[in-house]
């Protein structure tokens, strides 16, 4: 199988028109002027960028509070896990996974996963392509779920605001969270996957 | 491009791309992000790191209401920290919580800062904690005035009665009982609520109780060495001689003690109360102003009658004067004699027999060596004697008083505790008395008297038998005889009336002898007034007997 850059073929990522490569260093799609190029420029630097800002935001993320709850009984402030394990205790198991599956284990997976592919691709391995081509649609389609923990502490401050009786505010845990939820998806949008097979044309070559 | 690929695509029919002139080698913007994310992640773990105050270690009996990284720690309502972890402590006697404080909170770990759990609390006289039923409970501090840093702490059980910053003093008094007090009980002075009980705590033999109160400023000022505490519980009632009074602090002491001072004397300046002070807590306020005992001695009563109404505590009663009280009161038998005797133990106060001494008063509060003084008094006749103090109810007490009638005793000193001779009690006295006369009533021949009684009175119904026979008759002819008396003095009788008629008519007002009668009668008259003249110069000029009438005079 060839691939469209050895035949000195341009995708467009914008409008998908396919044209071939002028002499000059650089092209724009004849259609929609938008800049071409054979491979997404600095893909990997630019996914490791925002996979490295993922990481240091994901340790304050977990371990800072995300929601101080302040309510007649008392005041209380919780991270995510604290709010696993509430919920985990009080019996919601169930939520508990769902939780814990959204806000702990996707974003971890996300951030090694895409780690193992920039790893994997920069070190040149040829096994298990189609495997990890898999593993980068699945990060992709999952990234937007871990933002549930974001949804629910935005809805809970907006909507628990009675003053006297109860308010709930955000913890210097939700921006950050947020953070690396927008971080991983930016990093597997910047991965270009044509990468993971670009080694088995180099080798052929 | 190698010849066994697929067939050409046709690529002529692909359009060319538009030519662009090359970016120039931008900077890699992207590695802001990670710059700034690692900045962030970086500044926010400092931050918390920064935030993060001291730990300090609180030993609890229990963990009740503690939740380990809820429980808030609170300084005057001020939240300084919270509960980390509760762990049980190594000795499985308590609990150790880690407590958490926030930055700066060094200054409030010091040597004698105290922890205790807020907890809702209702004892007699206060309610506490309220808030804690909806919001939880929490650990308050109360931060100490040392400057030596710790780290570890006993956390109180019960809250403090007061807390450090309140200005103040904490006195230490010693009672035989707590009574009705407790933590929080009011402290008054003449009345008025200047403090409260702080703590308690049984003294280490067993024996007596310390309670600790603590007097706010500015009454602390107002305790002498001098004052006296009593406990102001319940109700005084006194029934003297201005009927019945009933006295008490207030109704919250009469519902949950209290504690009440006074200094007995007015004092130009109060005596400085050292920090070692122990005051004696009182029963009640007589018994806090009695000037107190400083020796008491023990004598044996031996009483020849039934005890019975006498108790251990009742009063040695010296001319209405209280001298002592009943120590004890026991059974002796003596097997030689094979006697049983009932020796009471009594304890006399000697100072209370001299409140004022002519001459000024002993230094030691006794007169004389080992009581030469009571030996003194029973040579003169001082005897104990058991009294009635109630008819109603029986209740004894011991008098001494002088009995100079009494046989001679002397107090034998060589004993221990010494005998004082002892007199029968005024009733037993009555008793006896009752008893020999009762006896010589006993002794009296009633039988005989009765007999005697009957004989005199048949004796006397023959007299009157024979007055009735013999001298009856004889009355009867006197009594004829004085009717022909008497008839006869009918007969004189009409002859006086013819008398009397006769001198009537001679008396007429037209008779001779009347109008001779009338001026004898105005003679006499007048010779009467010239007496009467007489009399009265007579009376007026007694010297006129000797030297006649004299013509001034008149």
């Amino acid at each position: 199988m060839s691939a469209a850059a050895e035949l000195g073929l341009l995708t467009c990522g914008t409008c998908g028109l396919l044209s071939r490569a002028p002499a000059a260093p650089a092209a724009a799609c004849p259609r929609c002027h938008a800049r071409l190029a054979f491979r997404r420029p600095r893909s990997i630097a630019h996914c490791w960028a925002y996979l490295v800002a993922a990481m240091a935001l994901y340790v304050p993320a977990n371990t800072l509070p995300i929601m101080y709850t302040s309510s007649l009984f008392g005041s209380s402030e919780d991270t995510i896990m604290s709010g696993i394990l509430f919920l985990w205790d009080s019996g919601s198991y169930y939520l508990a996974l769902v939780v814990f599956a959204a806000s702990i284990v996707v974003p971890l997976a996300k951030i090694i996963a895409l780690a193992a592919l920039l790893a994997s691709v920069q070190l040149g391995w040829r096994s298990r392509r189609a495997e990890r081509a898999r593993l980068y649609r699945m990060i992709e389609s999952i990234g937007r779920w871990s933002m549930l923990d974001i949804f629910v502490v935005a809805l809970l401050v907006a909507l628990v605001q009675l003053t006297a009786l109860a308010a709930v505010r955000a913890g210097p845990a939700a921006p950050a969270f947020g953070a690396v939820v927008v971080l991983t998806m930016a990093a597997a949008q910047s991965f270009d996957p044509r990468l993971i097979w670009d080694h088995e044309r180099r080798r052929a070559a | 491009m190698n010849g066994d690929a697929p067939p050409e695509p046709q690529l002529d029919r692909v359009p060319e791309a538009l030519p662009v002139p090359k970016a120039g080698r931008s900077l890699p913007l992207v590695w802001i992000v990670p710059a700034v994310a690692l900045a962030i992640g970086g500044w926010l773990a400092l931050s918390t790191w920064l935030e993060r105050g001291p730990v300090a270690e609180i030993h609890f009996r229990t963990a009740e209401g503690l939740q380990a990284g809820k429980t808030r720690i609170k300084y005057k309502d001020v939240d300084v920290g919270h509960i980390g972890e509760i762990n049980l402590a190594a000795d499985l006697t308590g609990v150790v919580a880690t407590a958490q404080l926030s930055k700066g909170a060094e200054k409030l770990l010091v040597e004698d800062t105290r922890f205790w759990v807020v907890r809702p609390r209702i004892s007699g006289s206060t309610v506490s904690g309220l808030q804690t039923l909806l919001s939880g409970t929490y650990v308050a501090v109360d931060v100490g005035k040392s400057t030596q840093r710790r780290r570890l702490f006993i956390g109180l059980e019960q809250p403090p009665a007061f807390t450090t910053d309140v200005p103040g003093r904490s006195l230490t008094l010693r009672s035989e009982d707590i009574g009705s007090l407790d933590i929080g009980s009011p402290v008054y002075y003449r009345r008025l609520q200047v403090g409260q009980v702080a703590a308690y705590a049984l003294e280490g033999d067993g024996k007596a109780v310390k309670v600790t109160i603590f007097i706010n400023a500015p009454y602390d000022r107002f305790v002498s060495a001098n004052s006296r505490f009593w406990h102001a519980s319940g109700i005084d009632v006194a029934l003297d001689a201005e009927g019945v009074r009933v006295k008490t602090e207030s109704l919250v002491s009469l519902a949950v003690g209290g504690i009440a001072f006074a200094t007995p004397f007015e004092e130009a300046e109060p005596v400085p109360v050292t920090s070692d002070t122990v005051f004696e807590l009182y029963r009640g306020q007589a018994q806090a102003f009695k000037s107190p005992d400083r020796v008491a001695d023990s004598y044996v009563l031996v009483f020849n009658q039934s005890v019975r109404g006498l108790q251990p505590g009742a009063p040695i009663d010296f001319r209405g004067i209280v001298v002592g009280e009943v120590a004890a009161i026991h059974t002796q038998y003596d097997p030689q004699s094979e006697r049983i005797s009932i020796p009471v133990e009594i304890r006399i106060y000697p100072e209370r027999f001299t409140s004022r001494l002519l001459g000024g008063a002993p230094k030691s509060g006794r007169l004389g060596k080992d009581g030469k003084f009571m030996a003194r008094l029973v040579e003169r006749g001082m005897r104990a004697q058991l009294r009635t103090a109630s008819l109603l109810t029986g209740q004894l007490y011991v008098a001494l008083d002088f009995f100079p009638d009494a046989p001679r005793a002397k107090l034998d000193l060589a004993h221990s505790p010494p005998e004082l001779p002892t007199t029968a009690s005024t009733l037993e006295d009555l008793q006896t008395t009752l008893l020999s006369l009762a006896n010589k009533l006993e002794r009296v021949p009633l039988e005989q008297m009765a007999a005697d009684f009957t004989r005199t009175l048949q004796s006397v119904d023959a007299l009157a038998k024979r007055l009735d026979t013999e001298l009856a008759p004889e009355a009867r002819a006197t009594l004829a005889e004085m009717r022909k008396t008497l008839s006869e003095a009918t007969k004189t009788m009409g002859d006086a009336s013819r008398t009397f008629g006769v001198a009537e008519k001679s008396l007429a007002p037209d008779s001779a002898l009347f109008a001779e009668l009338q001026d004898a009668a105005r003679e006499l008259a007048r010779t009467a007034q010239s007496l009467r003249t007489l009399a009265d110069y007579l009376e007026r000029n007694p010297q006129a007997l000797l030297r006649g009438k004299s013509p001034d005079s008149q």
